[in-house]
């Protein structure tokens, strides 16, 4: 069973640390909302994350990322454009990728979250993780969470038989190549360019190659 | 984001009222781009409600041999469903030729209907759109306008609509089932969902406020080779400027044009049936079927590539067909 975190232990203080912290576009919004009025508008939200529940009391228009990020201080979840085209805040939600930037915290009551912090630590990193490091599965690092966390999906969605755009046969199962892995992996943008070892990374997790 | 109120409802009926219940209230399901457009304060919604708790996400054999799709089925599963597959195979080829893999996983059957245009001036706050503020002029025409439509648009606006997944339904003659406010339902043939722009480019589709899509059904299955062909800028996760779903028979050889719908060109997706019936049973020819689709059609100064495209893609496509390939 998991332990309840709680977040805060008074109703001023998450307003005061959103306002303390937060140098994005969403804490700029966040700090907006501290005038008397529209402190009535908050939720209590019970968001199970990597295995954790933590009960957090939030502004409804805040997104899962901020959640992640600004209130459980999960920072491994990265906001890169913040309009779900870079991929760099995929977290899995009851085991599916999303774009944690194009949801809202308050939607995801009881959902099972988890983020790259959940896979794997560094010294138990998930296998994922491990071929990142391997192969060099990137450069600069920060689209690299998402990349990880899409990327287990995908292996994921293979093994269920979802297809992609570059299946071809809807009737068959889906062969793992390299064709399919970069069309799943096209929400995911690496602007350092190690999609050559983000590929190698996969294809080995997928043992589509020693 | 501007602020706003949020309800989580426990049924179709609830949401439908309680959408009319609050001035400005919208519903909320996968959210990718509606909340995309509040962070723009584009779309500046009071209340939220959100429609992920009221079921309706089931794909269900309906007793007229078809599908019915609950309108909170996501694109991934729709896409992946086995009899959507076998039977339909337009529409799960042209879902998956759409958006990101972690967007299908959120984003909805109505919310993919119900989706805005990607016009880059609807986007800019700073510029003029009579979609977003009526009145206000169309900076696409005679501004950057490579994207946008050539058939069906106005003066007021040459917008084109994005989805890939209602071209599909479009060919396959889909039906639309809301719910009203008041409990009362009702069945929409796609093709009269969506609104040409004419003077009001910002009333998009014939819904009621406070209606809410329930379900999408298909008829039975048509059967034939179906294909849906997307051209875009880059190979993956772009939107169409030219797209075909096509439902084709083919005998020795011979390709016959069963059902043809294009994105890319219009305000929403685009089918003319008296090009269907001008080739019926006939090998089709793509020149001769484009003669028809694009009489009228109207480019702006820098969408004119668009003309030759629909040519040279439904040839390809059709070509494609008549290799007997499966897509």
């Amino acid at each position: 069973m998991a332990s309840v975190h709680m977040e805060t232990n008074g109703r001023e203080q998450p307003t005061t640390r959103a306002a303390a912290s937060s140098p994005t576009l969403a804490g700029e919004e966040i700090r907006g909302t501290s005038t008397p009025k529209q402190e009535a508008n908050r939720h209590s939200v019970q968001l199970r994350v990597n295995g954790q529940l933590h009960a957090v009391d939030l502004d409804p228009r805040t997104t899962l990322l901020d959640a992640l990020r600004e209130h459980l201080h999960l920072t491994g979840s990265k906001k890169g454009c913040d309009q779900g085209q870079c991929g760099a805040c995929t977290v899995l939600v009851n085991g599916r990728r999303i774009n944690s930037c194009l949801t809202l915290a308050v939607m995801h009551e009881g959902d099972a979250i988890t983020t790259v912090e959940g896979l794997g630590t560094p010294d138990r990193m998930h296998p994922m993780q491990a071929a990142f490091v391997d192969h060099d599965g990137f450069q600069c690092g920060y689209c690299t969470p998402g990349q990880i966390c899409s990327a287990v999906a995908v292996l994921d969605e293979i093994s269920a038989g979802i297809p992609s755009h570059v299946t071809v046969d809807l009737a068959a199962p889906i062969a793992l190549s390299e064709t399919e892995i970069r069309e799943r992996m096209s929400g995911n943008i690496c602007r350092c360019a190690a999609y050559p070892n983000i590929i190698e990374a996969i294809r080995t997790v997928a043992g589509g190659r020693p | 984001m501007k602020a706003f109120t949020y309800e989580r409802p426990g049924s179709a009926a609830e949401a439908a009222a309680a959408a009319v219940r609050t001035p400005g209230a919208k519903f909320i399901a996968g959210g990718t781009n509606l909340l995309d457009l509040m962070k723009l304060q584009i779309e500046t919604p009071t209340h939220l409600v959100d429609v992920n708790n009221i079921g309706l996400d089931r794909i269900e054999p309906t007793d007229q041999g078809g599908l019915r799709i609950g309108a909170l089925v996501r694109n991934t599963d729709l896409a992946a469903d086995p009899r959507i597959r076998r039977d339909y195979g337009v529409l799960s080829r042209a879902i998956v030729s759409g958006a990101s893999g972690q967007l299908r996983n959120k984003a909805t059957t109505a919310g993919n209907l119900l989706q805005r245009t990607r016009c880059p001036y609807f986007y800019d706050t700073d510029m003029p759109c009579n979609k977003r503020a009526p009145g206000s002029g169309c900076a696409a025409i005679g501004g950057l306008n490579a994207n946008h439509a050539i058939l069906g648009a106005s003066e007021a606006c040459i917008a084109t609509h994005p989805s890939d997944m209602a071209v599909a339904m479009r060919a396959l003659d889909a039906n639309v089932e809301t719910v009203a406010p008041s409990g009362a339902s009702r069945s929409i043939p796609i093709a009269d969902l969506h609104r040409l722009p004419g003077k009001t480019p910002h009333v998009e589709t014939m819904l009621e406020p406070g209606e809410l899509i329930a379900a999408v059904t298909l008829p039975k299955p048509r059967g034939g080779v179906q294909l849906y062909r997307k051209v875009r800028e880059r190979a993956s996760y772009a939107f169409a400027t030219v797209s075909v779903a096509l439902i084709a028979k083919i005998e020795e050889g011979r390709v016959t044009v069963d059902r043809l719908a294009f994105g890319g060109l219009a305000h929403k997706p685009w089918r003319v049936e008296q090009a269907e019936r001008a080739v019926a049973g006939s090998d089709a020819a793509a020149d001769s079927i484009a003669d028809i689709v694009l009489a009228g059609a109207r480019p702006a100064e820098q969408n004119a590539y668009k003309l030759p495209l629909v040519r040279r893609t439904l040839s390809a496509t059709l070509e494609h067909a008549r290799e007997g390939a499966s897509r």
